[in-house]
């Protein structure tokens, strides 16, 4: 039990030729070839470092120096995934404490929170750890999202965490203040859709979606071009597009954000969806499309879908390509 | 050279949105994406509100961190466009030039010696080979004959001697070097280096990286996600050794990413991703199993990716990057190609799944949605694959990209980066190059051989090889290796 993991220490750092419990062990070099391709220029202590780690490794020593080799290995390129794979092989002969191998992961994954195989040996720590992982695990990827709300691993991981050991009890309000922080942080939304639609507390979508139009509609409302909300909006409804249809909030929404800036790509973008999923347009929404398009000179459109893909085609010239394909799968 | 004319292409003028940044009820903004006048300006991120209404400002909220770097970014490659669009014609061509040379010469230095600040790329050597290797290949630069036997060494000692390639000689046999290894094997694509893949022992290595589910994971004890479905996948089709019991249950775990959104995301409930929609649209197609995806909304996410720099963004509100250029480029080039002659489907179809393919069979033309028998011939899905000509046009901007690339992500020095302000690497000159490959052969449609002018930004001779777009690798390169492993 308990081998120590990290060594971190402040101590000086000791080259493996010149550690006594390494003394036995003939470092073994890299097999490069005499003419090596994309060949890194290692420095000293790197180099030593890999040659002793691979001579453990190809002896498969599952021992307290093998896994402190490991650390040392780790420190230098925590992206080697042999080197992690064969820790987690020691760590599981060695019965290995397993709440100082997560703070040893947690360290490195702090100063490399875009690396997979961190997060990767978090997972699989906190499968072993289990359910008594959940809050700390909370914790940790709530400092890292602190730094980068946007961390794709950290919310892979948070979202794997909340699904496999629970943890749910603030995640909404947690999402709340995220969007409060910064209403553009798609990543937010998304954990947002996670927990309304898998929360084991919430009831599911059909629950919850009657509030969620509510706040996603008023988001938008302070920021038609803000997309989040937009998709955040349709994801609600995905699979239902009948609901979607028949709720007066979603097309008066489209409608009130055009009366204000006719040009808003995300506002027609959705009422052409709208369209062809069925609305039938109230005279409201007539008039505006048709007074849009008295804007331009070019004759109106019979079909009002037809009309608002005409005017994406020019007020979204990025998308141009998109929008006339688009045009050709209207039924006119 | 081709006039870029978005500027003067906007009958209505006011359209330069801000992706994440814009300004409710501002004025409105001049002309084209990035032009410099309608940008916000990022020095008082305090007042966000439309400079008439001083007063009212105090009330409005402060801009979010994503609306600042948003516009920090747009400034900058604003900047770059200014300079361009006041140039003179003669001097904007020049501007518009791929710088071949350059380019050439950083990626064929880095083949031999690294800098020992690449240690951090110690278990990725066969990506290395492979961005160099596919990089210099688009620029129609070949290798000489040691340096390609060289590779082929290299590589063989990085396979495994159970199957597979790892990131180093004696390295983990991992699934996305074993992608990087085979991709630069075939492209370099001489019979020693084909003949040096053992076949017989990657699939058994594959065999084992198979989890329940049906996803792949990525080595012994690895991470299971979309990356790791496509690199097996596609090595596996690129060697004709993809069959029924490598192909079970990946269709349906990939379909399981996608998101609301439509993107498609790295596993299950994470967020839609521009690398993960590549990936997991490219390996559907291998698997002839693309109408399990919401293609509809998956385009429509792809498009609305490309944003003002003219370039593409990873994630929704995320900044652009020109590996993007590829991923996302790429993606919705695949969905080019299967919307040939599919729009029927689509008008069935939409705004619902594209479910209906098995009902249309009889008439679908896109070939690889029909016949969906019970033994597929996954050895010809790749190859067929190309043998369609794209029915309809591109489905993003594809000057527009061209642009990004060639004025935001080129290094004068050689090499490309993700963007201005950004160091160059191999990654993402690797992709930015795969990405304007893409972007000026998506034009092509109907019986044309080779790109028409107009569908390119800058001289002709900014002209790369075409790639074959669900494995990245030169398109020559690949029906050599395909004629290769057909026969083996």
């Amino acid at each position: 039990m308990g081998s120590s993991s990290g060594e971190e220490g402040e101590e000086q750092w000791v080259p493996p030729s010149r550690r006594p419990e390494l003394a036995d062990v003939a470092p073994l070099p890299q097999a490069d070839g005499p003419c090596p391709v994309v060949s890194i220029a290692y420095r000293g202590d790197f180099r030593e470092v890999m040659d002793y780690f691979r001579a453990l490794y190809a002896a498969g020593e599952r021992s307290p120096r093998a896994l402190r080799l490991t650390a040392d290995a780790i420190h230098l390129n925590p992206g080697n995934y042999t080197v992690w794979h064969f820790r987690r092989v020691v760590l599981e002969a060695l019965d290995a404490d397993l709440l100082l191998e997560m703070h040893f992961v947690d360290q490195i994954a702090e100063s490399n929170p875009k690396n997979y195989q961190v997060w990767h040996h978090k997972r699989w720590l906190a499968e072993k750890i289990g359910p008594d992982a959940a809050n700390s695990e909370h914790d940790f990827t709530r400092k890292i999202l602190a730094m980068d709300a946007k961390n794709y691993h950290a919310w892979s991981h948070r979202q794997w965490v909340l699904q496999a050991l629970g943890g749910w009890e603030s995640e909404l309000q947690y999402c709340n203040q995220l969007l409060e922080e910064d209403v553009f942080n798609n990543s937010a939304w998304n954990q947002r859709y996670l927990v309304v639609t898998r929360s084991p507390i919430l009831g599911g979508l059909a629950a919850m979606r009657d509030s969620e139009v509510d706040y996603t509609v008023e988001a938008i409302m302070v920021n038609p071009q803000n997309e989040s909300p937009w998709r955040y909006l349709r994801g609600l409804y995905k699979d239902d597009n009948n609901l979607l249809v028949a709720d007066n909030r979603i097309s008066d929404a489209c409608l009130k954000v055009l009366n204000k800036d006719w040009q808003c790509v995300f506002a027609l973008s959705f009422l052409l969806d709208l369209l062809r999923m069925g609305l039938q347009p109230s005279d409201e929404l007539k008039g505006t499309i048709e007074a849009m398009e008295n804007s331009d000179p070019e004759t109106g459109h019979a079909d009002i879908a037809v009309a608002v893909c005409s005017i994406l085609q020019k007020c979204d010239p990025l998308r141009i390509n998109y929008w006339s394909w688009y045009r050709t799968t209207l039924s006119s | 050279m081709v006039r870029l004319s978005l500027r003067s292409s906007r009958p209505h003028g006011d359209t330069a949105r801000s992706r994440g940044a814009q300004r409710s009820g501002g004025p409105p903004a001049s002309a084209a994406p990035m032009d410099s006048s309608s940008q916000p300006q990022p020095q008082s991120p305090a007042a966000g509100g439309d400079p008439s209404e001083d007063g009212a400002a105090a009330e409005l909220p402060r801009l979010t961190v994503t609306q600042v770097e948003q516009m920090k970014v747009e400034a900058r490659v604003a900047d770059i466009y200014r300079v361009l669009f006041d140039a003179a014609p003669n001097a904007k061509s020049v501007m518009l030039e791929l710088w071949r040379d350059q380019h050439v010469e950083y990626l064929m230095k880095g083949l031999r010696h690294l800098a020992p600040s690449f240690h951090v790329l110690d278990a990725n050597r066969p990506w290395l080979c492979y961005w160099m290797v596919h990089g210099l290949a688009l620029l129609d630069e070949t290798l000489d004959d040691d340096l390609e036997n060289d590779i082929v060494d290299f590589l063989s000692r990085c396979q495994d001697k159970h199957g597979g390639y790892g990131g180093g000689p004696g390295q983990l046999p991992h699934l996305a070097t074993s992608y990087a290894a085979v991709n630069t094997l075939v492209t370099i694509g001489s019979e020693r280096a084909l003949s040096s893949i053992k076949r017989d022992n990657l699939y058994k290595f594959m065999l084992l990286m198979k989890d329940k589910s049906g996803a792949f994971r990525m080595h012994d004890g690895g991470e299971i996600d979309v990356r790791a479905c496509y690199t097996a996948i596609s090595v596996a089709s690129l060697v004709n050794i993809l069959d029924d019991e490598l192909a079970k249950g990946v269709g349906n775990y990939i379909a399981s990413c996608q998101t609301y959104e439509g993107g498609i995301a790295g596993e299950p409930s994470a967020e839609a991703h521009g690398g993960y929609t590549f990936c997991g649209l490219a390996a559907m197609v291998l698997l002839n199993e693309v109408e399990k995806l919401d293609l509809p909304s998956l385009i429509g996410w792809v498009a609305f990716r490309q944003g003002v720099e003219c370039g593409f963004q990873g994630r929704t509100n995320k900044l652009v990057d020109g590996c993007y250029s590829f991923w996302q480029g790429a993606a919705i080039a695949l969905a080019q190609k299967l919307m040939a002659g599919s729009d029927e489907q689509s008008k069935q179809s939409q705004p619902s799944k594209l479910s209906s393919v098995d009902d249309s069979c009889g008439t679908s033309s896109s070939g690889l949605a029909s016949e969906k028998s019970s033994v597929v011939d996954y050895a010809k899905i790749g190859f067929d694959f190309m043998k369609q000509s794209n029915q309809i046009g591109p489905l993003f901007h594809n000057i527009a990209l061209q642009q990004y690339i060639l004025l935001c992500a080129q290094v004068p020095e050689g090499g490309l980066r993700d963007k201005p302000g950004k160091n160059r690497d191999h990654y993402h000159s690797c992709y930015c190059l795969s990405g304007l490959s893409v972007s000026q052969y998506s034009a092509m449609t109907g019986s044309v051989s080779c790109p028409l002018p107009q569908h390119m930004l800058g001289p002709y001779s900014n002209l790369l090889e075409q790639i074959h777009p669900l494995y990245n690798v030169v398109l020559e390169k690949y029906e050599e290796a395909y004629e290769f492993f057909s026969s083996e």
